[in-house]
């Protein structure tokens, strides 16, 4: 039965900016305890579908559920009420508040307040860095450490489901390996992850399956493994060996 | 030192207290609405009338017509916002500053309309007190001490509740917020009442120094928003800061050359620091 507790189910999506047209027809499924990839070149729609699935954009045709909920009905500062929780494109964690303050920006919703003190004390058992640096403003945070405090404030709504947009995006090779492991570990804590990236080798180590998005379409899906192998996108993402 | 320079000093540091909050409250609003409430001046003017009424007409104690004076200037924010800055926040920044100023006039027309152009006064005043050689007005060290009591106050709700922390980081990324379950225009609305309870308090320590008449507000209201412009329009500590500066520069400018003379030396300043740091002082 579709709708079920906690599936992510997107189908005929048109959306777009003004006379921009970015997303034509974008159909996508993500079930619970799944963890989804959505590669592809620059300029290809990835930013802008997680940007209608947590409501920052309305799309013009198609339908949008999560756990049978009709998202395109709500607004968007009700959905992390729902559990999908945005870490958006560029970390855009608050340079001026504090580590923590930035986690308490991300537990303000109503149902969120009552958990801030055991979910922060979680983030900060998953990043002890940040426990570190809980009192340093968020601007002087270097790249890595921005995605964690990125991560953990998205975390501290409680989500069901994480929106990760280009988390490796800007980052040295060394960290953008420390932040896939990242990923793995918040797979381990049972959450369910959709994930945007550019950096298609890296990613389809972390995900169970990927969607390749090509021009506002989906260009081909699969399992990642199936899809690595790929001899067409060995050719046109991994450099072709 | 000078017992006449430091009572300069001392009435300075006093007046700045007085101005720092309409400027928090002008400042806490551009922040979040990144609107300029160009009658800010004449809220606290209606807020200065609101007590006036209250205690010499409706024969109210003092400290209610204080304490009710607030949620009606609060009360006040939120219709401008509602009536006024809300249908025009997608509008060209002048458009918000023509309607804002509008504003301005209908107040104190309407003011001039109910309460004619009589100066009112409150007829309070607590005897001065005396501070080793210098006197200092009793009514000025209680108002200081109010507005410092406000700032801390705005201070913690900023600083410690989830509303004020949620403030502070719209203030920077507006169009994120939504990500955070934060609804901008509920965040929009609770600034403007707080905007509008600031100019309340103010009034309250306005009405016991001032007669209030239609246009009391321009007593104060250019300084309040050169001190704004001075501190960086939006940084809260820096047109904290600024205020104290500008009292001062006000006090002491009458010290040095003569009273009259006060506001020029202060505008003078302003000048000098638009050439040399237009992005305020404070900028960082």
């Amino acid at each position: 039965m579709s709708g079920a507790a906690g599936t992510l189910d997107l189908s005929g999506v048109h959306a777009g900016y003004g006379d921009f047209q970015a997303l034509f027809g974008v159909g996508l499924r993500v079930e619970p305890g799944e963890a989804v990839g959505v590669v592809g070149p620059n300029g290809a729609g990835k930013t802008t579908l997680l940007r209608v699935i947590s409501g920052l954009i309305r799309p013009r045709a198609g339908t949008l559920r999560f756990g049978g909920q009709d998202l395109a009905a709500m607004p968007a500062h009700e959905l992390p009420g729902l559990g999908i929780a945005h870490v958006p494109e560029n970390r855009r964690l608050f340079p001026h508040l504090t580590v923590e303050e930035n986690l308490r920006v991300g537990a303000y919703a109503k149902a969120a307040r009552a958990h801030f003190a055991e979910r922060r004390d979680r983030v900060y058992a998953m990043f002890p860095r940040m426990k570190e640096r809980r009192h340093q403003l968020a601007g002087t945070l270097s790249g890595g450490e921005q995605q964690m405090c990125a991560i953990g404030r998205a975390l501290m709504s409680g989500p069901r489901i994480l929106l990760l947009d280009e988390p490796s995006a800007g980052l040295a090779p060394l960290v953008v390996k420390a932040v896939f492991d990242l990923v793995a570990r918040i797979r381990q804590e049972g959450l369910t992850v959709l994930i945007v990236e550019q950096n298609v080798a890296q990613v389809l180590r972390v995900v169970d399956r990927a969607y390749v998005l090509e021009t506002g379409r989906v260009s081909a899906e699969g399992a990642a493994a199936d899809l690595a192998a790929d001899p067409a996108i060995r050719r046109s993402y991994l450099g072709g060996h | 030192m000078d017992p006449f320079l430091l009572e300069a000093l001392l009435n300075g540091v006093l007046l700045g207290g007085v101005f720092a909050l309409p400027v928090l409250g002008l400042n806490l609003v551009f922040g979040v609405v990144d609107v300029v409430w160009l009658c800010y001046a004449e809220l606290v003017m209606v807020g200065m009338y609101a007590v006036w009424f209250l205690h010499v007409q409706m024969g109210w104690p003092l400290a209610l017509a204080f304490v009710t004076c607030l949620p009606i200037l609060a009360a006040l924010g939120l219709l401008l916002h509602l009536l006024v800055v809300r249908p025009l926040l997608a509008a060209p920044p002048i458009n918000q500053v023509l309607a804002t100023g509008g504003v301005l006039f209908v107040l104190q027309g309407a003011a001039t309309l109910v309460f004619s152009t009589d100066f009112r006064s409150l007829g309070v005043e607590m005897p001065p007190m005396e501070l080793g050689e210098v006197f200092v007005s009793g009514t000025k060290l209680a108002a200081f001490v109010a507005a410092l009591l406000g700032a801390a106050a705005l201070w913690a709700f900023l600083k410690f509740t989830y509303v004020g922390t949620a403030i502070r980081a719209i203030a920077r990324d507006r169009e994120v917020m939504p990500l955070m379950g934060v609804d901008p225009k509920r965040i929009y609305l609770i600034a403007s009442a707080v905007g509008g309870g600031l100019a309340g308090l103010a009034a309250c320590l306005l009405v016991v120094q001032l007669d209030v008449h239609p246009f009391v507000g321009l007593s104060f209201g250019p300084i309040t928003f050169m001190i704004c412009v001075m501190g960086g329009l939006g940084n809260m500590l820096g047109g904290f800061l600024a205020a104290f500066l500008m009292g001062l520069i006000v006090s002491t400018g009458g010290f040095w050359w003569n009273t009259e003379m006060s506001y020029v030396v202060a505008f003078l300043f302003f000048i000098l620091v638009i050439f040399l740091r237009p992005q305020g002082l404070f900028a960082r």
